[in-house]
């Protein structure tokens, strides 16, 4: 288990941050801070307010009431020109009547650097997006991918203290998107900037941060490690969101030698260290996880698992590394959801073939 | 089958349209080039004479002279003013928007003799002497609407985020404006002024009736139907001013689908 | 959270400079000019002109008293009546006429043009730029007893006599406005129809209709908003025409625009005048309202 807690020096603090669009709250009071060089990132569906964070923080609208401060410093009243941030936009708002040199030098200008150093930085920055040499390009003639190095370009040329990418990678194809994720990763750890990523697809969230902050409906459900959201959501939506999740409606019986005792429905009784249940506990009635890769098939009788029930198949989906078998096991409405890896001489189960199933009490999560 | 027989019929129809729309058009360099002081068939002759005649007529240089500047006026005017609405309306959201832009582009609709009715009460009971100034008045109020419509489209068809991107690189709003949205609105702009000055060197009633001692030029030939003798000579002018409307028009559309281009968006100011 | 002590204070600059930071103040005060232009040479001459039209004229002094006797002779002088008549029935039939025979072109442009959309409406809208004044008489020219269609008929021997029914009357104007406001007329309908979702026409294809009854039940009432926009268009501004009815009407076609200049100029009489003007605008935007109630109706059905 990673060490969730931050580290370093907070580079922006969020204080209660709340955002109103007429009689609509699109933010209901956010805190949290967002350390130095750390790569972050806001990550939850549409409409949860990610953006809406995102654009207070840069300055584009102020929120209705609580403090941003970046560095120290108080920003209300600080208008998006004066904030020691940059932004890469969802639709990169490469100025099209501008080439590439003059849109990666139209924010130094106002440094007045001369023109040898302005080129040399322009250079020096697509030099770092692989577009060295690019200079000249019409915007209109930059493919989709290459816009996208344009945009980080210009806003790490003025050498932010925050990067803010909204969505950056949404508007590429899949090959391309897997390959700028890694790097975006490389670039954030050559830089050192602190970079703060809005994006709606878990997968690119865990790959590439420090820690994620997950957020519905106008707040933070939870903020930690990719490693922590994933083996400890606090509670079903975060559970459901990252990943896949297999719930199971469970009642807490008692509690002994500092273990929770649960009588979890189609698994049966088992007892969990307090730390498996990140989100607290209620008393009576109340849901457990557990991942599919956390669940085992158990193949031959030799096999043995900490706790074993038996089911049957249901439903088995073929992905060549892996199998995902949807298993009825006793006792439960719902079937569980178990991912094999296909490995040489294990078959492949068919619907209706009885299966058992092996499990460990680690792999247990209690949900608030 | 059918549909082609149906495609074919409905062609055939669209030619015919534009025939009748052209008709009058196609008249104009055929009676302006023809030999003879009454306009009609059979044709006599080729001739220049008309042109020529043209070029000594004094009064008819100082009606186009009036008109050129009422039409600069009235276009440099009309595209300030719709630089205004068409910014306020594409980007801000306020109480009243519908209304207050509906209000501006009412001259659209209005019978140009309302108008012009309307702004001559108002000067000769607040006592202004007429001029081309007052016929700029008028013309402002026509030509604004078409500068609206232009300019919104312009101003939509802009990305927002690129705003926010010369905000976010530093620049304040005034320099946000003068560096990105000024440049991509250019040849809208450009386009507003040619088209306000189509209709401004066009428009007939405000100036009939808003004019004083200076004619405008439609006026100017308006004076000169009445007499047969002068019908070749008006001819000749009507001909060289479709042959100016046609360079403008053309002018105004390049610039319209350079910004269109520019802003990434395919969409004209129909 | 180390601010934490400082509480949740509102982030917001108050006072003036909040109101002019905000998004609705700063549109406000961008569409000013242009609004203020609006207000003090539209709104307050059209105003003038309500005042004007309950007020009367002895020469060249006006007496304030108010009164509706204008309105009691513009409604009821024979020949007021027939020219405000006259207008309405011109341009009931100019504008009927203008959208039936625009409604296939922009179909045409629509649906039956791939590639050279923008240069059709560019070829359709390029006669309007031309002088209108010289259009018009352009119009005498070719309807005339020695005119270019007389001409044309004579020498095919179509005719033995000139026609005489084509210029100085109604059918004139008639002629003559159809022309001059057929783009006005076919640009909305266009708009309208390029609007439509063609899956929405293979979709009632698909579903069995044929091509009369899918343009009858589909593309036509899709299409509707665009047909009532250019009827307003069209009808609103050519109730008041001038220079068609003076050039080519002859007496018969004179139209109520006529009059009002004449009330206006020779007769001065502004204030009769202004009341035959605000009357033709209260019909006209009665007829306007009808038109855009429909409208509400058509589009509300669209969807």
């Amino acid at each position: 288990m990673t060490d969730d807690r931050p580290r370093g020096r907070a580079l922006i603090e969020l204080d209660r941050v709340e955002k109103r669009f007429d009689e609509v709250a699109a933010l209901k009071g956010v805190s949290g801070s967002i350390m130095e060089g750390e790569f972050f990132s806001l990550l939850g569906p549409s409409g949860c307010g990610k953006t809406t964070l995102l654009r207070l923080i840069a300055g584009f609208d102020e929120p209705t009431r609580g403090a941003i401060a970046i560095d120290g410093k108080p920003m209300a009243g600080v208008p998006a020109n004066l904030r020691p941030t940059n932004m890469v936009f969802q639709s990169y708002a490469i100025f099209p009547h501008l080439d590439v040199a003059q849109n990666v030098a139209y924010g130094l200008r106002r440094l007045r650097l001369g023109r040898e150093e302005t080129a040399r930085r322009v250079e020096e920055a697509l030099g770092m997006v692989d577009l060295a040499g690019y200079g000249k390009r019409a915007a209109h003639a930059l493919s989709g991918g290459q816009r996208q190095r344009v945009a980080l370009a210009r806003a790490l040329v003025m050498r932010p203290r925050v990067l803010l990418l909204d969505e950056p990678l949404s508007a590429l194809d899949k090959k391309l998107r897997e390959q700028m994720q890694v790097e975006l990763r490389r670039l954030q750890r050559a830089v050192g900037i602190t970079f703060i990523l809005v994006t709606h697809d878990q997968e690119e969230a865990l790959i590439m941060s420090d820690r994620i902050a997950v957020m519905f409906d106008g707040e933070i459900a939870q903020l930690a490690s990719p490693e922590t959201l994933y083996r400890r959501p606090v509670d079903r939506r975060v559970a459901s969101f990252i990943g896949v999740m297999n719930f199971f409606d469970a009642r807490v019986t008692g509690e002994s030698a500092g273990l929770i005792e649960l009588d979890v429905a189609g698994l049966g009784p088992v007892a969990i260290p307090p730390e498996q249940a990140p989100g607290g506990r209620n008393a009576a009635g109340t849901t457990v996880g557990i991942r599919p890769e956390m669940l085992t098939l158990l193949f031959s009788d030799t096999e043995r698992a900490e706790h074993e029930v038996s089911g049957e198949v249901v439903d088995a989906v073929y992905y060549g590394d892996m199998t995902y078998y949807d298993l009825k096991l006793p006792g439960t409405e719902r079937p569980a959801t178990v991912s094999m890896r296909n490995t040489a001489g294990r078959p492949v189960l068919r619907p209706g073939d009885p299966a058992r199933v092996g499990w460990g009490r680690e792999s247990v999560i209690l949900l608030a | 089958m059918a549909r082609a027989r149906g495609q074919g019929w409905l062609k055939g129809y669209a030619i015919g349209y534009l025939v009748f729309l052209y008709a009058p058009v196609f008249l104009l360099p055929i009676f302006a080039f023809n030999d003879s002081a009454i306009i009609a068939f059979p044709l006599s002759g080729f001739t220049t004479a008309n042109f020529q005649q043209l070029w000594a007529t004094d009064a008819m240089h100082g009606a186009l002279v009036n008109s050129l500047q009422v039409a600069v006026a009235a276009a440099v005017i009309s595209t300030l003013l719709g630089i205004c609405a068409a910014r306020a309306s594409a980007r801000y959201e306020f109480p009243g928007r519908r209304a207050i832009i509906g209000f501006i582009m009412l001259p659209l609709v209005l019978p140009e003799i309302i108008v012009a009715v309307a702004l001559l009460v108002v000067l000769v009971q607040l006592g202004f002497a007429l001029s081309l100034w007052t016929v700029v008045l008028g013309h402002v109020l026509v030509c604004t609407p078409f500068s609206i419509a232009i300019l919104s489209s312009a101003f939509q068809n802009m990305d927002r985020s690129l705003e926010e991107a010369s905000q976010d690189l530093g620049e304040g709003r005034m320099m946000t404006f003068l560096r990105v949205t000024l440049p991509l609105v250019t040849p809208g702009i450009v386009a507003s002024l040619l088209i306000g000055f189509t209709i401004s060197l066009d428009e007939f009633i405000i100036a009939f009736f808003l004019t004083g001692t200076e004619p405008t030029l439609p006026v100017y030939i308006w004076s000169q139907l009445r007499f047969t003798a002068k019908l070749p000579g008006v001819m000749a002018l009507g001909c060289l001013l479709l042959v100016l409307s046609l360079a403008l028009l053309c002018a105004a559309e390049y610039f319209r689908r350079r910004s269109a281009r520019q802003t990434g968006s395919s969409g004209g100011y129909l | 959270m180390s601010r934490a002590d400082a509480g949740a204070m509102p982030a917001r600059p108050s006072g003036i400079r909040r109101l002019l930071r905000g998004e609705a103040a700063q549109g406000l005060v961008l569409v000013s000019p242009t609004f203020l232009y609006a207000l003090l040479l539209l709104a307050a001459p059209l105003t003038l002109v309500l005042l004007i039209s309950f007020w009367t004229q002895d020469y060249l002094e006006l007496d304030r008293t108010f009164t509706t006797a204008n309105y009691a002779e513009a409604w009821s002088d024979p020949l007021y009546r027939l020219l405000m008549g006259r207008s309405l029935v011109i341009s009931g039939v100019v504008t009927l006429t203008t959208v039936l025979l625009a409604y296939p072109i922009a179909y045409f442009v629509a649906f039956h043009v791939e590639r050279n959309k923008a240069l059709w409406i560019f070829l359709i809208t390029i006669p309007f730029w031309t002088s209108y004044l010289l259009r018009v008489f352009l119009w005498k020219v070719i309807l005339g007893y020695n005119g270019v269609l007389n001409s044309a008929l004579l020498g095919l021997g179509l005719v033995d006599q000139p026609l005489t029914f084509l210029l100085y009357n109604a059918n004139a104007v008639v002629i003559t406005l159809a022309h001059a406001w057929a783009p006005f007329a076919i640009l909305p309908i266009y708009v309208a129809l390029a609007k439509i979702d063609r899956s929405l026409l293979e979709a009632a294809e698909d579903l069995g209709d044929g091509p009369l009854r899918r343009f009858w039940r589909v593309t036509l009432p899709l299409s509707m908003p665009g047909v009532i926009a250019a009827a307003l268009i069209v009808f609103i501004p050519t109730v008041g025409d001038y220079v068609t009815p003076r050039l080519v009407g002859g007496t018969d076609g004179l139209m109520i625009a006529n009059m009002i200049q004449v009330q206006f100029g020779k007769a001065n009489n502004a204030p009769l005048g202004a009341a035959l003007a605000v009357s033709a605008m209260a019909i006209v935007a009665a007829i306007s309202l009808v038109f855009l109630w429909l409208n509400r109706r058509f589009t509300r059905g669209g969807g």
